[in-house]
């Protein structure tokens, strides 16, 4: 039962970890959006840019067979 | 004084000055802002926030123009020296509005916490002389101000709210954003610490619980307590920190808000229990404290995320204008005229980008696709689709051409456009439709007038009976007394009955909003939701207003195309609905493409109420009534007989009488003829809206009399009234008759919602429990209407009064819920039947409960938003690709 003297302020400590852990994370920004990112990863962003980004229409103007 | 206000920092070498203030900066460096593309030295984090605020809004100018720097720290405190700039006639032109003895202006505020704040704040403004009207939004977190310059300054009002504990900015959409993101990241830590705290409390605090006494060794215990103290010491100052706040400012303010028995509560558990630990003898409440802190904050912290999501749609609508547009060279746009303006030479024309405050009526800007429409204009050159859904709430995006008008706010969907500014910014719809919500929010239904009132006078008799039943149980069980008065304090809730209201009216504005319909009175969802009578106009209302070409019919060897084009050079000039029918059906036959080889008019005379004379192509052509342009006895035999002269009705607010003739049937008829006889007859018909049966059908099936009265002739009103099923209509009504009539169902005890186009029937919508405006955003600051429907969609109507209808019994179950709980909940703490910490959940839940109850009435607009499938389905944009608006709401 001795061990509690020193699991308590252990305890302790672990919680200050995981406080100074908390405000690192809210300080670089992963809690400002939080439906976002769960989003972000059905997008598929690893594809060549079409080839003319300065005419937005391009896109809507191509047949929608294929 | 001969150097430029420019070099005011830099003119010193041996020492640096504020660029602001002017005063010594003593520690260079540590405040600095950018002005005019530079860093400049401020003197005090006051100067800073202020020269940031002034470069956010577009008003870098100020420093250009000044000729003396701005108040410094040490004429005033150092906090109105900041405030003291919003009292700049030029810092000023942005944010306020009126003029003379009545300005008004729209502040975003720090620091609400529940609907005492609002009633604090009112209070204290009003307090002050010479403010004539203040009101808080508590949904919002604004505030609407009204004062005569005379007597009182912005900077006395900003100072008065800061004494009470408050900051208030004057509205800026960008600074808002920001101060809503920063104040949604503090909350989420205070929460996360009071969590993790309130977790290892209870690991320490359940043992004790759990173990048969004599189990655990005192010592033990003695260093779990201290530990528990030492977890419980960051909860009560850093998470409990916005509760002691709210208390020390409601005292401060003599005044009784909820925070002071939350504080109450909070303090005396963890005193009692730190002072027990200390002495090591007593009970503690470590557990009990942490875990309040944390279910209120929860609490807080979801009402917040609620609160900023239906302000959303209201805050969607001061965002919508860019904050940079393409501006045509204005030299040379002065030169473009507008009805030939080649998209070519336009294309040429030098452009620059300019901050959009800086437009001004008779600019030329460029809007590319995806862009919003910055300021009201008409089309100069290019074809588009415009997505209005801002302002209707109508998602499909409607096509727009050369001379058609469009709202600021609005996103042009295709290709780029030039357009012509009409009005400034602050004249435009956008700031209309902003200006009629915050005087919405100036008026407050009389039931949260009360509930406010209520929920002050609750706490104060809250702490007496507390203290009662802390002195009572000192007297019969001594050590049972301190934790049963802390339940009483905490398990009340008069923050659920101040909420009740507030929140409900919050959350249904939004829906309403989303639906394209204003809601330009505070008072009108209540009046609303008790209408047993709707009385519609017919034109305008109805109907689309505008008159449609739909048969011609020729005589002799001229064909229909050729006799739109005559009539059209004859009516191009004037503004009548009969006359733009015609010019507009022309404009639709000629192919765009082709080069104009419209016949022009000369000599023209118009005959009011008759129609229009001219010569066109070398024939003297007469256009309009029958019994005018045609001679008598000259006419084709099938068609009836000649109107009377009293027949003719012109209801066109511009109306200059040309070419009006209504004989008979449903529409009206125009007759083209020369000398020889008639020409062409065109016949012309207001057609009843596309969804005016289903929108009338709706309301009645929801057992509301729904009533017709119109100015218009009784063959056309009848033939609507039987297409509608109506069976209460009157044909033939001056203002002053719809007025009588309105006012006869009111005196048979019915409430009346009356349904117009605004404009034309002002007394009468004034006179009506509640009214509506059938009408076009451009029109919106001559409204008289309590609510105004910005798109053409009828079927809102039915849906609308629903929203008021279930606004009111939410409200309801809102006040009779607070009211029981803490009928019920109260007499069981001071009995000592609650614990301290089940008294936090019952509190917490309470309060979200009402919220939650609230939400409810935006559910179906998110169903409504959805319905048309096709609306969005066409442009299959992924998210991240849609417009920059879109994408970041």
């Amino acid at each position: 039962m001795e061990s509690l003297f020193l699991l308590i302020p252990i305890s302790l400590v672990i919680i200050g970890i995981a406080v100074w852990l908390f405000f690192r994370m809210s300080d670089s920004g992963q809690f400002d959006d939080m439906t976002g990112p769960a989003h972000a990863i059905l997008m598929d962003d690893d594809r060549p840019a079409p080839q003319a980004p300065a005419d937005p229409e391009s896109k809507l103007r191509q047949p929608p067979e294929d | 004084m001969n150097a430029g206000p420019q070099d005011a920092g830099a003119r010193l070498q041996d020492r640096v000055v504020c660029f602001h203030c002017g005063q010594a900066v003593d520690a260079p460096g540590r405040w600095r802002t950018p002005v005019d593309g530079e860093d400049r030295e401020m003197c005090c984090a006051g100067c800073q926030a202020v020269a940031q605020a002034i470069v956010a809004a577009g008003l870098d100018d100020y420093y250009r123009h000044r000729s003396a720097p701005a108040a410094g720290p040490e004429a005033v405190p150092a906090e109105l020296a900041a405030l003291q700039v919003f009292d700049a006639p030029e810092v000023q032109a942005r944010f306020v509005r009126g003029g003379g003895e009545d300005l008004e202006t729209t502040l975003m505020l720090d620091g609400l916490r529940c609907g005492a704040c609002v009633w604090l704040i009112e209070r204290s403004l009003a307090a002050v002389p010479g403010v004539t009207a203040a009101s808080v939004n508590f949904a919002t977190e604004r505030a609407v101000v009204r004062w005569d310059p005379a007597r009182t300054r912005l900077s006395a009002l900003l100072s008065r709210i800061a004494a009470v504990g408050y900051r208030a900015m004057p509205f800026d959409a960008q600074q808002r954003e920001a101060q809503l993101a920063r104040a949604t990241k503090t909350l989420f830590r205070r929460l996360f610490v009071a969590g993790i705290g309130m977790m290892q409390v209870m690991m320490y605090a359940f043992p004790v619980y759990t173990a048969e006494a004599g189990d655990i060794d005192w010592s033990f215990e003695h260093a779990m307590r201290w530990a528990s103290l030492v977890l419980t010491l960051p909860v009560v100052l850093y998470s409990a920190q916005p509760f002691f706040a709210g208390a020390l400012s409601d005292l401060r303010a003599r005044s009784l808000g909820m925070d002071v028995p939350v504080a109450i509560g909070v303090g005396t558990a963890f005193a009692a229990s730190a002072w027990a630990t200390v002495a090591g003898r007593g009970e503690v409440y470590f557990d009990s404290v942490t875990m309040f802190v944390f279910l209120l904050l929860g609490a807080r912290y979801l009402e917040w995320i609620a609160r900023r999501r239906a302000s959303r749609a209201i805050d969607a609508v001061s965002a919508a204008l860019p904050e940079q547009v393409e501006r045509l060279s204005p030299e040379r746009a002065a030169t473009v005229d507008d009805r030939a303006a080649d998209p070519a030479r336009l294309a040429a024309i030098p452009t620059e980008t300019v901050p959009a405050l800086r437009l001004a009526p008779g600019d030329l800007v460029m809007v590319g696709n995806g862009a919003r429409i910055p300021a009201d204009g008409r089309i100069v050159a290019g074809s588009t689709a415009i997505d209005q859904s801002l302002l209707t709430g109508e998602s499909i995006p409607v096509p727009r051409t050369v001379g058609d008008e469009l709202a600021g706010g609005s996103i042009n969907a295709g290709s780029p456009i030039y357009l012509r500014v009409l009005r400034s910014r602050a004249d435009s719809a956008l700031s209309t439709i902003e200006r009629l919500i915050e005087r919405a929010a100036l008026e407050k239904p009389a039931i949260a007038e009360l509930a406010d009132r209520v929920a002050a006078w609750f706490v104060v008799a809250l702490l007496l009976f507390a203290t009662g039943v802390l002195l009572f149980w000192w007297a019969v069980d001594a050590p049972r007394a301190l934790p049963i008065a802390i339940a009483v304090l905490v398990v009340s809730c008069p923050c659920a009955l101040s909420l009740a209201t507030p929140a409900a009216l919050a959350a249904s504005t939004g829906a309403i909003t989303r639906r394209g319909i204003l809601l330009a009175r505070g008072r009108a969802l209540e009046t609303m939701a008790t209408c047993t009578d709707v009385v519609f106009d017919k034109t305008g209302t109805l109907t689309e207003g505008r008159p449609r070409l739909v048969d011609t019919e020729t005589f002799r060897d001229l064909d229909a195309d050729a006799a739109l084009a005559l009539a059209a050079a004859m009516e191009s000039g004037s503004a009548h609905p009969l006359a733009a029918a015609l010019v507009q059906a022309a404009a639709a036959r000629t192919p765009a493409a082709a080069p104009r080889e419209a016949p022009t008019a000369s000599a023209i005379v118009v005959h009011p109420g008759l129609g229009v004379e001219a010569v066109v192509a070398g024939r003297a052509l007469r256009l309009g009534a029958r019994r005018f342009a045609v001679a008598d006895g000259d006419v084709d035999p099938g068609s009836a007989t000649d109107r009377a002269p009293d027949s003719v009705i012109d209801r066109s607010p511009a109306g200059d009488g040309a070419a009006v003739a209504r004989p008979g049937g449903e529409g009206s008829e125009v007759w083209l003829a020369d000398a020889q006889g008639p020409l062409a007859r065109f016949a012309l018909v207001d057609a009843l809206r596309a969804d005016g049966a289903a929108c009338v059908r709706s309301l009645q099936q929801s057992g509301l009399r729904v009533h017709l009265l119109s100015g218009d002739r009784q063959e056309a009103v009848a033939a609507l009234a039987a297409q509608l099923q109506m069976t209460s209509w009157r044909a033939g009504a001056s203002p002053a008759d719809k007025l009588a009539q309105v006012r006869a169902l009111q005196a048979q005890g019915r409430r009346v919602l009356m349904v117009g186009d605004g404009i034309n029937d002002a007394p009468v919508l004034a006179a009506a429990d509640a009214s509506l405006a059938v009408g076009h955003a451009t029109a919106l600051a001559r409204t008289a209407a309590d609510t105004v429907l910005l798109s053409d969609r009828l079927a809102m109507i039915p849906e609308l009064l629903a929203i008021a209808r279930r606004t009111r019994v939410v409200i309801r179950q809102n006040l009779t819920w607070a009211s029981l709980y803490n009928a019920v909940a109260i007499p069981a703490a001071a009995a000592g039947y609650v614990p301290p910490w089940l008294a936090a959940i019952g509190m917490s839940l309470s309060s979200l409960l009402v919220v939650g109850n609230a939400l409810r009435l935006r559910l179906p607009a998110r169903m409504a938003a959805d319905a048309p499938p096709t609306a969005e389905a066409p442009a299959a944009v992924p998210h991240d690709t849609a417009p920059p608006d879109r994408a970041s709401r």
